[in-house]
């Protein structure tokens, strides 16, 4: 199936002017030296100048950073976790509810997930701030973790950890030198994406943050809701390079790692 | 032993801050308004023991859910999210196919990089995709400039801040996930039976109709939930580009929440709304196992 017509090259055309235009206008506008958005008033990186002297604007990037972190790390471990036991235990009580537990927070939506953690955290009496809305960024994050991983556990082959046992390795050390090397990609881009989900969230975070926690995505919500503003043009400009470099270099790294792979079989296969 | 712990540990994790925060949502959904901290009555009180708590779920009734019913907003903003919901679906269907007939198209070495393309906005800030539009759309934003500059229009459009700006909002945000399954259904098709029925004397658009639409149905249906299901519930995108008058249900809820600080009747719009998703999330479910079992 490779002939391309020319009602196939139109829609290409279109439909990606029509993915990555607003991002080209955004990026183009935030060298503007005019407020305005129609008007170009010549180049000026002023407003990158005048975000990085925003200190409001540091601070929720370095509470939304930590926030990040901390989630996509505790959420790696629960989600890989989640998927080892819905993929490799078939059998033990309550594992309807604890699938359905895992898959309900992909559908579920944020306001009330959101909505949910607050009037918990209300009852159960803690202070709302950076734990909380790790707490809540978690327990969804981990269910997409669960997802990803799920995947390369289904698909690899299980008789290469039934070699191990046999061999006389104990079930953890099974795990750490065969099934995790295996699935580590997997569990990579489980973090990669639980840390993009963190550092995305607007809703949940604004009902599980406390007054001295502002993430990111909460003040950028806040200084849009009445218009544009040039400096969230640049602020929104530096996020997209960062993301454009970190996902071109991520393909780059895994055409390579295949391409290594495919040269190593080749030489066992010759060996 | 080591199995259990492994069990437990995600186990109690999603039970404490899924489920249980669930329960309480519809505790509290069933409580009275009270002009107290929190503001909701009744409460739980230990020091009572058995009889605390008979007296307490004896208060507990469906006030809030009649409530719901009297007051048309909220039916007026079901409703609408169900049909914003739906027509971007749509929207997003026609939009989204040809993009991915295209790729499924394109000769192989091209296919990874504009995979890599659809996916890249995927791991932008949904936030700021969505604020891309509004100097776009704006009355003196760059549509209408480029419209007027043409000569099309002969006065500024009035597009951001109503329904059409939340269907391209909508549109823009959730087309990676229509293109993606219904690429996936259409790369695996097999060439062959295309060449079959033009040789059988179809027509190419015939063979399309006939061949290539009932083959890519399974990626069609999952592409339409995994935008339909998140839409109905969308906060950001309403309330960005919608304007004063575009009801949906998110923006309701979280302004019921934060504006009213009425949490009984916020958590009775969440009962209600995730009872509204059932349906939707249970056959998307399925269609998912129907497409596992038949690939397995």
């Amino acid at each position: 199936m490779n002939r391309l017509s020319p009602f196939n090259v139109v829609s290409l055309t279109l439909g990606f002017a029509f993915l990555y235009l607003p991002m080209i206008i955004l990026v183009i506008y935030s060298f503007n030296a005019s407020k305005l958005v129609t008007v170009w008033a010549g180049f000026s990186t002023q407003w990158y100048g005048e975000l990085l002297r925003n200190e409001a604007f540091l601070d929720a990037a370095l509470v939304t950073l930590k926030v990040a972190v901390l989630t996509s790390t505790l959420a790696t471990v629960l989600g890989t976790c989640t998927a080892y036991v819905l993929v490799r235990i078939h059998r033990f009580p309550g594992r309807t509810l604890f699938s359905g537990m895992a898959f309900a927070p992909l559908v579920m939506p944020d306001v009330i997930l959101g909505l949910s953690l607050l009037l918990l955290f209300i009852g159960v009496g803690v202070d709302r701030g950076v734990l909380t809305i790790v707490l809540a960024h978690t327990t969804f994050a981990m269910c997409y973790v669960s997802v990803v991983v799920s995947s390369r556990l289904v698909a690899f082959d299980q008789s290469l950890e039934e070699a191990a046992l046999d061999l006389g390795a104990t079930p953890w050390e099974t795990f750490r030198l065969v099934t995790l090397p295996i699935i580590a990609p997997a569990v990579i881009s489980g973090w990669l994406l639980a840390f993009t989900l963190s550092l995305d969230d607007l809703v949940i975070a604004s009902f599980t943050a406390g007054p001295s926690s502002t993430t990111l995505p909460m003040k950028i919500f806040s200084a849009v809701r009445l218009g544009v503003s040039p400096e969230i043009n640049a602020l929104s400009t530096i996020m997209i390079s960062i993301v454009t470099v970190g996902v071109i270099a991520a393909s780059l790294l895994s055409k390579r790692a295949a391409v290594q792979r495919v040269r190593e079989e080749k030489a066992a296969e010759r060996a | 032993m080591r199995r259990l712990i492994l069990i437990a540990i995600p186990y109690v994790w999603l039970l404490a801050l899924f489920l249980i925060p669930f329960v309480i949502v519809v505790k509290i959904s069933l409580s009275d308004t009270a002009l107290a901290r929190p503001p909701y009555f009744p409460q739980w009180d230990w020091s009572l023991g058995w009889a605390g708590i008979k007296d307490f779920f004896a208060e507990l009734d469906f006030e809030n859910f009649w409530f719901l019913t009297t007051d048309d907003l909220y039916w007026k903003a079901y409703l609408s999210s169900l049909r914003i919901a739906l027509i971007s679906t749509l929207m997003t269907l026609l939009v989204g196919f040809p993009i991915a007939y295209g790729m499924a198209r394109a000769p192989e070495h091209w296919r990874p990089t504009l995979m890599m393309l659809v996916i890249l906005p995927f791991w932008t800030s949904f936030l700021i995709r969505v604020y891309s539009w509004m100097g776009i759309l704006s009355q003196n934003g760059l549509l209408n400039a480029l419209l007027l500059g043409i000569g099309v229009i002969d006065e500024p459009l009035i597009i951001l801040n109503t329904d059409t700006a939340v269907y391209i909002g909508i549109v823009y945000t959730y087309l990676p996930f229509m293109i993606l399954p219904i690429y996936a259904a259409l790369e695996k098709l097999d060439g062959s039976l295309l060449e079959a029925a033009e040789d059988l004397g179809c027509s190419r658009l015939s063979a399309f109709w006939l061949v290539t639409v009932p083959l890519s149905k399974q990626g069609v249906i999952a592409g339409c939930f995994l935008v339909f299901i998140p839409a109905i519930g969308e906060f950001v995108i309403p309330s960005l580009l919608g304007g004063s008058e575009t009801l949906m249900i998110g923006k309701v809820l979280y302004e019921e929440f934060f504006s009213n600080r009425d949490w009984p009747v916020a958590s009775a719009v969440a009962v209600i709304l995730l009872l509204i998703l059932i349906i939707p999330i249970v056959l998307f479910q399925r269609n998912q196992q129907k497409q596992a079992e038949a690939e397995g």
